[in-house]
């Protein structure tokens, strides 16, 4: 091929001249340009766009890509103790599998009848989580746990008719970051600390700020800091005294072993996907938002309810709930607003769900109990470092307190990075009354040995 | 009639799937989880001791328990029973440009270099992901003329949120107090319905005769109580609005910002951009310009830009480069706050990223070129179809999408766009209605993108006008479609009743005794 001759894309068929001259004869034009009269030359871009040369071959392409990919080390190449909201669980080969599938990969807003699987696939998404949750509603994901929980809220509200919401307990502050967007200028945010003993809802400060105004008392369980909160019931009761309502935001991979929200007085119930078979991806996202079955709720969800439905020859059928309650339905109308969220992320969970059963979750959260009590077992064998900061029981992660060594975070993160360990989050500017803290997290993917090298690391690290 | 265009005899997989839960056997297993050997047992027991009793389950979740090829087969059963752009024409979904997601890009994305990392290491272990984030917003420089970029909102109506969240702190850092937003009609329902979620106050413009927002109606809206307008072009007509800017002028004389909904930007690359047309913030769907895969409804990225002295406003932390690294920039004193938790959906990005760079400047243009091209080709053939009609006739060329009318056919068959959408199944593709409401009546919108051959257009057209004859001359098989699909005719009427409807599976068995048996 002569070098000057036009580049015919794959991606593009009709970027052959032949077929271009065709088509333009076709509709009766002499250019693609006679087709843009619309456009006046004052709105045209000046010349062309200066983009680097493109890769034109895969290639090319991979020559490109591949060593900014080799930039990064995953945690498959080191040993990680990073949790704070996004977390490195086993992922069943099959959930990969079946989302990588160009059938649901490349889908997107197909009939029920075309689409009859991806309705099905969500549908049993809702009904694991439902089992998971002991609820008997569940919606199509959001876009990550932040925003349920910024949407549980303003539910909440809706549903109460009341305009403030309190934040209680020790609250991820990115997640925190979120909700603010979410409920900035239509509500107001109080908020109430944790027990510096215990680690838990400081009860006392949220009878005092618990009144009449109040949509919602919301609690992550277990709380950033890693508790496991066991006041839930007490809470559920002084919210509902106050005529609130309950708002928990709860690790699903806990749940094997966790009493789930509703049992204990939860009234909406929010959370991450991520941890149900979806691969981090730098923080990825999919969040569930679970209520009961109560029509005056369902009304208030501005997301999308797959229901089974019959059909006239006695099938599953599927649709949607309330059409006219969404975004797309009714636009300025409209509860808050629906659109393209992380339904992929819906399908593996439900994949996950379905591949771990009862017996994998509940054994899934007896071994991250184990380990990581044997972590903080361990740990607490150093001199100057303290893993007892809260005199609760935690789940998966913890506070490692190194205040007594006179050492920073930050010193022995870099430390530990140089060891092929990722350190538990840095959460000394997060919350300055700890000191220098780390979050750790322990979960089923690091092993009994990686604990004992972690530990060793660090006696290394304070000689 | 179109008797060339050999139409298939298609059957979708029919598989009678059974929900899920009617499959498990109790006593398998689907997988196996790392064990923690006996050495940890002996030294800290069984875990689960330790849980406080009120907070501990004793019960097991009641998940279906199934082997894993039993899993698998499922699973794939259900695939079969979807549709994937990778399996038809899969232009009916207008305004959603359903192109081509090229198979190359997935290595990138599944690879654990961009799977498995952690939004918490060190900025030195995940440069490579910094990197592509920072020079996908290089390419955005380009591509629409502004000047900073976040990736962090979700998908298309988040872009709009944080737009609407960017526009709040700014007159909050302005002390103006602001609240109203004014969009148009043919705008994506996200632009009416995502101000309401910041306070905002919506108008919402008619269309004028020629299909456009209606200039005197904006000009009457507008104030200094105008925050910001909302504004797609073209809208979901197709017809771009050449007098843009006078309305970005006029907007900006109130001191009201002008926001740019790009979801869908599939005509423009190369050609025209949010900053010649006067915009301070715009947002670009990943997944439907930049062919990140729209994976059932998401994960996806709404790609925020926005004019330099907007910068502080954005969402943080944004990236930025320093010699030779990269790093997150949260020192944003001003920032609207965050949308979504950590960065952005890094698959999304990634694949864009690698489109933009296998296409080069060219190779865009190219795309939307096409894209205009197939989508007057596919115009004038649809236009030929009897009871096909368009809104707004005499704008006769289009940019990346139509949007069409049965309201003929209907007058003059009974049968209308919802009897075409069911029927269309038969022939192994998809349609679309369009956004409620219908002002155009019985519409739908055709969007074929730059990733579709003449033959595949042909194909889709061919079926149209199939359609169209059996509803004027052969209706039974309308009425009863779809008659090879994965199910037949769905009875909505359970969907709207509390008694009826059911979310979940434990949600059926409280209400129903055997096939919707109400108890």
């Amino acid at each position: 091929m002569c070098c000057n001759d036009k580049i015919v894309y794959p991606y593009i068929p009709n970027s052959s001249p032949k077929t271009q001259r065709e088509m333009l004869d076709f509709i009766g034009v002499e250019s693609i340009e006679d087709l843009l009269v619309d456009i006046p030359q004052e709105l045209r871009i000046n010349g062309d766009m200066d983009l680097p040369d493109p890769c034109l071959s895969e290639a090319e392409l991979y020559r490109h890509m591949i060593p900014i990919l080799e930039k990064n080390t995953s945690v498959r190449e080191a040993i990680s103790f990073l949790g704070a909201g996004c977390y490195d669980h086993q992922v069943p080969a099959i959930v990969d599998e079946i989302i990588s599938s160009g059938e649901f990969l490349t889908a997107y807003a197909g009939e029920p009848y075309e689409d009859h699987g991806r309705f099905q696939a969500l549908f049993e998404y809702q009904s694991m989580m439902a089992e998971l949750l002991d609820v008997d509603v569940c919606n199509v994901p959001t876009y990550d746990g932040a925003q349920a929980a910024g949407t549980a809220l303003r539910m909440a509200s809706r549903i109460v008719g009341r305009g403030s919401v309190i934040l209680a307990g020790a609250i991820n502050p990115d997640r925190k970051k979120v909700i603010e967007t979410y409920l900035d200028s239509v509500l107001s945010i109080r908020t109430v600390g944790y027990d510096s003993e215990t680690g838990l809802v400081d009860m006392e400060g949220l009878r005092q700020k618990l009144d009449k105004d109040v949509a919602a008392v919301y609690v992550e369980n277990p709380s950033y800091l890693g508790s496991i909160e066991t006041q839930g019931r007490f809470i559920a009761d002084m919210s509902h005294e106050a005529g609130s309502l309950f708002v928990v935001f709860v690790d699903p991979s806990s749940l094997g072993v966790l009493q789930p929200p509703s049992r204990y007085g939860a009234d909406i119930t929010c959370g991450d996907i991520q941890p149900l078979g979806i691969h981090m991806h730098y923080g990825a996202g999919g969040g569930f938002i679970a209520t009961s079955d109560d029509p005056a709720i369902v009304e208030e969800y501005p997301s999308r309810l797959f229901s089974l439905a019959p059909t006239s020859h006695g099938e599953w059928g599927f649709g949607d709930v309330l059409w006219e309650r969404t975004s797309f339905a009714n636009r300025d109308n409209a509860k808050e607003f629906v659109g393209t969220h992380a339904a992929l992320w819906g399908i593996a969970a439900g994949v996950y769900l379905a591949t771990m059963g009862p017996k994998g979750m509940e054994e899934l959260g007896r071994g991250i109990m184990q380990r990581s009590l044997y972590a903080k077992r361990l740990l607490s064998s150093l001199p100057g470092v303290k893993v007892d900061r809260f005199k609760s029981i935690s789940f998966k992660e913890f506070i490692v307190d190194i205040n007594a060594t006179g050492k920073t975070i930050k010193e022995l993160n870099g430390y530990l990075l140089e060891k092929g360990i990722f350190g538990g989050k840095d959460i000394s500017s997060e919350f300055p009354e700890l000191g220098q803290a780390a979050l750790y997290c322990v979960t089923e993917m690091v092993s009994p040995e990686d604990i004992e090298t972690l530990v060793e690391a660090i006696r290394g690290f304070l000689a | 009639m179109d008797m060339k265009t050999k139409l298939r005899r298609f059957h979708q997989a029919s598989w009678d799937e059974p929900i899920i839960f009617e499959l498990s056997e109790p006593g398998q297993r689907g997988v196996l989880i790392p064990r923690v050997g006996s050495k940890v047992k002996d030294e800290v027991g069984d875990g689960i001791s330790e849980i406080p009793s009120c907070v501990r389950r004793t019960d097991l979740p009641d998940l279906p328990e199934m082997g894993q090829f039993q899993v698998l087969r499922h699973f794939n059963h259900l695939a079969q029973e979807n549709l994937g752009a990778d399996y038809n024409v899969d232009i009916g979904q207008g305004t959603c440009t359903m192109k081509y997601s090229p198979k190359v890009n997935e290595a990138f994305v599944s690879n654990h270099k961009m799977a498995d990392i952690h939004p918490c290491q060190e900025e030195s272990t995940v440069q490579g992901a910094l990197e592509i984030m920072y020079r996908l917003g290089e390419c955005f420089r380009e591509i629409c003329g502004l000047d900073c970029f976040s990736l962090q909102p979700g998908g298309g109506s988040h872009g709009a949120l944080a737009m609407a969240s960017v526009v709040r702190a700014y007159f909050k850092g302005k002390g103006e107090d602001r609240d109203e937003v004014i969009t148009t009609f043919f705008s994506h329902p996200a632009d009416a319905a995502v101000p309401i979620v910041k306070g905002f106050k919506v108008v919402v413009l008619p269309p004028d005769e020629e299909g456009l927002p209606d200039l005197e109606a904006f000009k009457a809206a507008l104030s200094e109580r105008t925050a910001a307008i909302f504004f797609t072009n073209p809208e979901d007509t197709g017809i771009y609005n050449s007098r843009i800017r006078e309305f970005t002028g006029l907007a900006r004389s109130v001191g009201a910002l002008c926001c740019y909904d790009q979801a869908n930007a599939n005509g423009l690359l190369g050609i025209a951009r949010a900053k010649e047309a006067d915009f301070d913030l715009s947002f670009f769907n990943l997944h439907k310009t930049f062919s990140s895969p729209h994976g059932c409804g998401g994960p996806a990225t709404g790609l925020v830009a926005a004019r330099e002295y907007l910068r502080d406003y954005l969402p943080a932390p944004l990236v930025i480069k320093t010699g030779n690294s990269y790093s997150l920039d949260w020192d944003l004193p001003k920032s609207c706050g965050k949308v979504k938790s950590f960065y952005g959906t890094l698959p999304a990005i990634v694949r864009a990223y690698a489109w933009i760079r296998t296409l080069g400047a060219d190779g865009l243009k190219e795309a939307s070129m096409v894209a205009v091209l197939n989508n007057n080709y596919v115009m004038k053939k649809l236009l030929a179809i009897k009871g096909c009609s368009m809104a707004y006739p005499h704008h006769r060329a289009r940019v990346e999408q139509v949007r069409y009318s049965w309201e003929r056919m209907k007058e003059e068959t009974g049968f209308g766009t919802g009897d075409v959408q069911r029927r269309i199944a038969d022939f192994g593709t998809h349609y679309w209605s369009s956004h409620e409401p219908w002002v155009i009546p019985e519409p739908f919108t055709i969007e074929p993108c730059e990733s579709y051959s003449k033959a595949d257009l042909d194909e889709y057209c061919a079926i149209l006008e199939r359609i169209s004859y059996e509803c004027y001359n052969e209706p039974e098989i309308v009425k009863s479609a779809p008659n090879s699909s994965t199910i037949h005719h769905v009875d909505h009427d359970v969907l709207d009743d509390p008694e009826r409807w059911a979310i979940t599976w434990r949600s059926y068995r409280k209400k129903y005794d055997g096939y919707f048996k109400k108890k």
